[in-house]
C-alpha cells in the first residue's frame, strides 16, 4: 500500500526509473495495476462473499422443496412469496417487525439527542468521559449476555418488579414492549456515538449566536442543533432500524408469547424450507431498500 | 451449579435437535403395513478390521472422552466427534457424506432413511443389540421400514406436564389445564416452542375430540391440522411464554413468570427446585427417542458397527442416559448399581406402561403414517408453516 500511495503521489512529470524499487516502477506505469492492488480485496470480499451468496439466497427463494426429505429443488415458482404475501399471521409478524424497529429507532433517538448535548457542550470533560464509557459500555458485553440479564430483570419475580412494587406497578412481563426496550438497549450506541460526535462538532458560536438572536434552549435545538445533527441521525437509524429489523433472539428470550419477529420465522424455516426462509427475508431487505429511498430524499445520505 | 450448568448447555444443544424428532405409537397402530419408497442400500454382511477412525456427529453428552477412549483402547478406533444442535443440521451434516455415524431422533431418522443418508444394519454383527434393549424401543416406525433395521436405541424420554407445586396444588391429571382458555393459570403457561408441539395439541384433540378421528398425533389431514391449530391458537391467549431453550425454560419456571405447562424430566430435575412436580397426564404425551444410524456412505463402517456394538452395552448405554439425563435402551444397565437403579426408576426406563401412551417424535409426511390412504396427511413444512400462524 505505501508502494502505491507514494508512486501515486509523486511529482506526475515523467523522470528516469529508479531501477531499485520494480514494484514501485510497475504500479506507477500501470494505472490499472495501482486499481487492482488497491480494490481486488475489498471487492472480493464485497462481491463474491457478500453479493453473491445474497443473491443466491433470494434465488432460492423462487425454488421448490422436496416435502419429505427437505431438499431443494432448482425451477421456478411464485408459491413462496404467495404463502409469505397471503398468510395474515405472516402479514402480522412483518408490520410487528416493522413497527418494534422504528420504535427502537425513535427511543434511540429520543435518548441520544439530549444525551449528546449535555456531553458535548455541557459536561465537564471528566463527566463526559464517564458518560462515554457508559454508553460504549453495553457494546463490551455479549450479544447474549445483554438479552438475558433484560430476561432476570423483566421476569416475574425479577428486579423491575421488585422494584416498583412498593409503588403498585407491574412491569411489562415479557412482552413486545420489553423487546423494543431490549432493543434499545442492545443497539442504543450505535445511535449515541454517531450523534455525541455530530454535536461535538457544532460550533459553540452557533449556540451563542441562536442565544443572541433570541432563541431560547428549545428553539435552539430545533432550528440549529436538529438540521445539523440529521445526517448523524439517519446514520445512526440506519444501524438502530435494520439490526432491529433482523433481530429474533431477543424476540425468542424477552417476547412472551406474541412478539414473533421475521427473523423468528426465518429461523424456523431456513434448515427444513429454504425456499420460504428466503422469501421472508426479501422483507426486511425491502424495508431497509424503502427506509434509504426516503433518507436519501431527504439528503442526509449526501451529507453523511 | 456449574457442573449442572455445563449439562444444560449440552442439553440445550440436543434438546434443539430433539425437537424436531418424529414418533409412532408404541407398536398398536399396525405400521407393519406401511411400506415406503425407499433406495436400496446394501448392508454391511460381515465385519473386517477396524479402520482407524470413525466420524460421528452426536447430540451433546452422547460421545463423551469416559466412555469413548476405552472405545479406542478395545477397538483402534479413533472416535472423531461433531456435536450437532438440531435434527435438521444433523440431516445436512450426514448428506455431505464426512460422518459414519449419527445420533438421529425420531424426527430425523425417516428423512434420513427415505433420502438414503443411512443404511440398514445387519443386527447379527452386534450382540450387544439383544434381548436386553427394552421392547418399547426396538421396532419402531422411525428405525425399522420395510422390515429393515435402520437403528440402534441409545434412550427416550417423554414431554411431561411439569407444575409449580406451590400455585398448581392438586396433581393434575389432565393437560386441560394448558390448552383451555379458561385455566386457573391462564397467563402463566409454558409451551414448547417448535412446529413439532402441533402433535401435542393433536395428543390432546386425540382424547377431548375423538369425532375428529385423529389416531396418529404425526398423521394429520388438514381437517385435523386446523383444528390442531385452532387449539393453539387457543393456547397462545394463556401462554406466558413459549421456550426451545431449556435454560430460558428453567428460568421462567424459578422466575415465576410460568408455573404449568411442557417439559422433560431432565429439565424438572435440573431446576433442583422441590416445588418443580412433573406428571405425565391421562391423555398421554409426545416424546422422544433416539437411534444409531450408520451412513449410506460411511468410510469407516467395521468402526462404525464395533462402535454401535460397544455403546449398546448396558454400561456404556447407561452412562449416556445418565450423562444426557433419558432413559437408557438398554434395560440391563438398571440392574448394573444401585445409583443405576435409581436412575431407571427416576427416568421410567422399564415402565413400558409409562411409555404406552407416549408418541416418540416423528417427522409428519404426505403419507398418513396411521395407515390411511384415501387423505393425504400434511408434511412437515405445512406444519412450520402453520406453526407460524400459531404466534400471529
Amino acid at each position: 500500500m505505501t508502494a502505491i500511495s507514494t508512486s501515486a503521489t509523486t511529482s506526475p512529470a515523467p523522470r528516469p526509473v529508479p531501477t531499485s524499487k520494480p514494484v514501485s516502477t510497475l504500479l506507477y506505469r500501470h494505472r490499472w495495476m495501482r486499481l487492482v492492488g488497491l480494490l481486488s480485496l475489498p471487492l472480493t470480499w464485497l462481491v463474491g462473499l457478500y453479493i453473491v451468496s445474497l443473491a443466491l439466497l433470494l434465488v432460492t427463494a423462487f425454488w421448490y422443496i422436496d416435502s419429505f426429505t427437505s431438499k431443494v429443488i432448482p425451477g421456478f415458482t411464485l408459491d413462496n412469496f404467495i404463502l409469505v404475501f397471503s398468510e395474515p399471521a405472516y402479514i402480522n409478524t412483518s408490520l410487528r417487525t416493522l413497527g418494534i424497529a422504528l420504535s427502537v429507532t425513535l427511543l434511540s433517538a429520543l435518548f441520544a439527542i439530549p444525551l449528546g448535548i449535555f456531553m458535548a457542550k455541557l459536561a465537564s470533560p471528566w463527566v463526559r468521559a464517564v458518560l462515554a464509557v457508559a454508553i460504549t459500555l453495553p457494546l463490551w458485553a455479549g450479544y447474549l449476555v445483554k438479552i438475558l440479564a433484560m430476561r432476570i430483570t423483566f421476569t416475574e419475580e425479577g428486579l423491575f418488579n421488585w422494584l416498583m412494587a412498593p409503588f403498585g406497578i407491574s412491569g411489562p412481563g415479557f412482552s413486545i414492549p420489553t423487546v423494543i426496550l431490549t432493543l434499545t438497549y442492545l443497539w442504543f450506541p450505535y445511535m449515541a456515538l454517531p450523534v455525541y460526535t455530530a454535536i461535538r462538532q457544532i460550533p459553540v458560536n452557533l449556540f451563542d449566536a441562536s442565544a443572541d438572536l433570541g432563541a431560547r434552549g428549545f428553539t435552539t435545538i430545533r432550528t440549529v442543533v436538529l438540521p445539523l445533527l440529521w445526517p448523524a441521525l439517519i446514520a445512526g437509524s440506519v444501524f438502530t432500524f435494520s439490526l432491529s429489523l433482523g433481530d429474533y433472539i431477543v424476540a425468542r428470550f424477552v417476547g412472551g408469547a406474541n412478539a414473533q419477529m421475521i427473523g423468528s420465522i426465518i429461523a424456523s424455516n431456513i434448515n427444513l424450507n429454504p425456499p420460504v426462509a428466503a422469501a421472508f427475508s426479501v422483507i426486511p431487505i425491502a424495508f431497509v431498500v424503502i427506509y434509504l429511498l426516503v433518507t436519501r430524499r431527504t439528503g442526509a445520505l449526501e451529507r453523511m | 451449579m456449574r457442573k449442572q450448568l455445563m449439562a444444560l448447555s449440552a442439553m440445550t444443544a440436543a434438546a434443539a435437535l430433539l425437537l424436531a424428532g418424529c414418533a409412532t405409537p408404541t407398536g398398536t397402530d399396525g405400521s407393519g403395513e406401511l411400506v415406503f419408497d425407499v433406495p436400496d442400500v446394501p448392508m454391511l454382511e460381515a465385519l473386517g478390521d477396524a479402520e482407524g477412525s470413525v466420524d460421528i456427529v452426536a447430540w451433546s453428552g452422547f460421545v463423551e472422552p469416559a466412555w469413548a477412549d476405552t472405545f479406542t483402547e478395545e477397538t483402534g478406533c479413533v472416535v472423531n466427534r461433531r456435536v450437532a444442535g438440531t435434527s435438521d443440521e444433523m440431516v445436512q451434516l450426514m448428506r455431505t457424506g464426512d460422518y459414519d455415524l449419527v445420533s438421529a431422533s425420531g424426527d430425523a431418522s425417516l428423512r434420513l432413511i427415505v433420502g438414503g443418508d443411512v443404511a440398514p444394519i445387519n443386527r447379527e454383527l452386534l450382540p450387544n443389540f439383544g434381548d436386553e434393549i427394552v421392547p418399547g424401543m426396538q421396532g419402531q416406525l422411525y428405525d425399522t421400514i420395510n422390515g429393515k433395521v435402520y437403528g440402534v436405541p441409545i434412550g427416550r424420554g417423554a414431554n411431561i406436564l411439569q407444575y409449580n407445586a406451590d400455585v398448581v396444588t392438586e396433581t393434575p391429571t389432565s393437560w386441560d389445564i394448558v390448552w383451555e382458555a379458561d385455566s386457573p393459570y391462564a397467563g402463566q403457561i409454558t409451551a414448547y416452542d417448535a412446529p413439532i408441539y402441533i402433535a401435542d395439541a393433536a395428543v390432546y384433540l386425540m382424547y377431548h375430540q375423538p369425532e375428529l378421528g385423529i389416531t396418529n398425533p404425526y398423521a394429520l389431514d388438514e381437517t385435523q391440522l386446523a383444528a390442531a391449530v385452532d387449539l393453539l391458537k387457543q393456547q397462545n391467549e394463556i401462554v406466558a411464554e413459549y421456550w426451545a431453550d431449556p435454560v430460558a425454560q428453567i428460568t421462567s419456571f424459578l422466575g415465576g413468570t410460568t408455573v404449568a405447562g411442557t417439559s422433560w424430566e431432565i429439565l424438572r430435575k435440573l431446576t433442583a427446585d422441590d416445588r418443580m412436580q412433573g406428571t405425565l397426564p391421562q391423555e398421554g404425551s409426545t416424546g422422544w427417542s433416539d437411534a444409531w444410524m450408520i451412513s449410506s456412505e460411511s468410510d469407516s463402517p467395521n468402526c462404525a458397527y464395533l462402535w454401535m456394538d460397544y455403546t449398546s452395552q448396558a454400561d456404556v448405554n447407561g452412562a449416556i442416559a445418565m450423562n444426557f439425563g433419558m432413559a437408557p435402551a438398554n434395560g440391563a444397565f438398571c440392574e448394573t448399581s444401585d445409583e443405576a437403579a435409581a436412575h431407571c426408576e427416576e427416568f421410567n426406563a422399564l415402565n413400558e406402561e409409562y411409555f404406552e401412551n407416549v408418541w416418540y417424535w416423528t417427522t409428519p409426511i404426505e403419507q398418513c403414517i396411521d395407515g390411511r390412504t384415501e387423505v393425504q396427511c400434511t408434511s412437515f413444512q405445512d406444519w412450520t408453516n402453520a406453526w407460524a400462524t400459531v404466534k400471529g
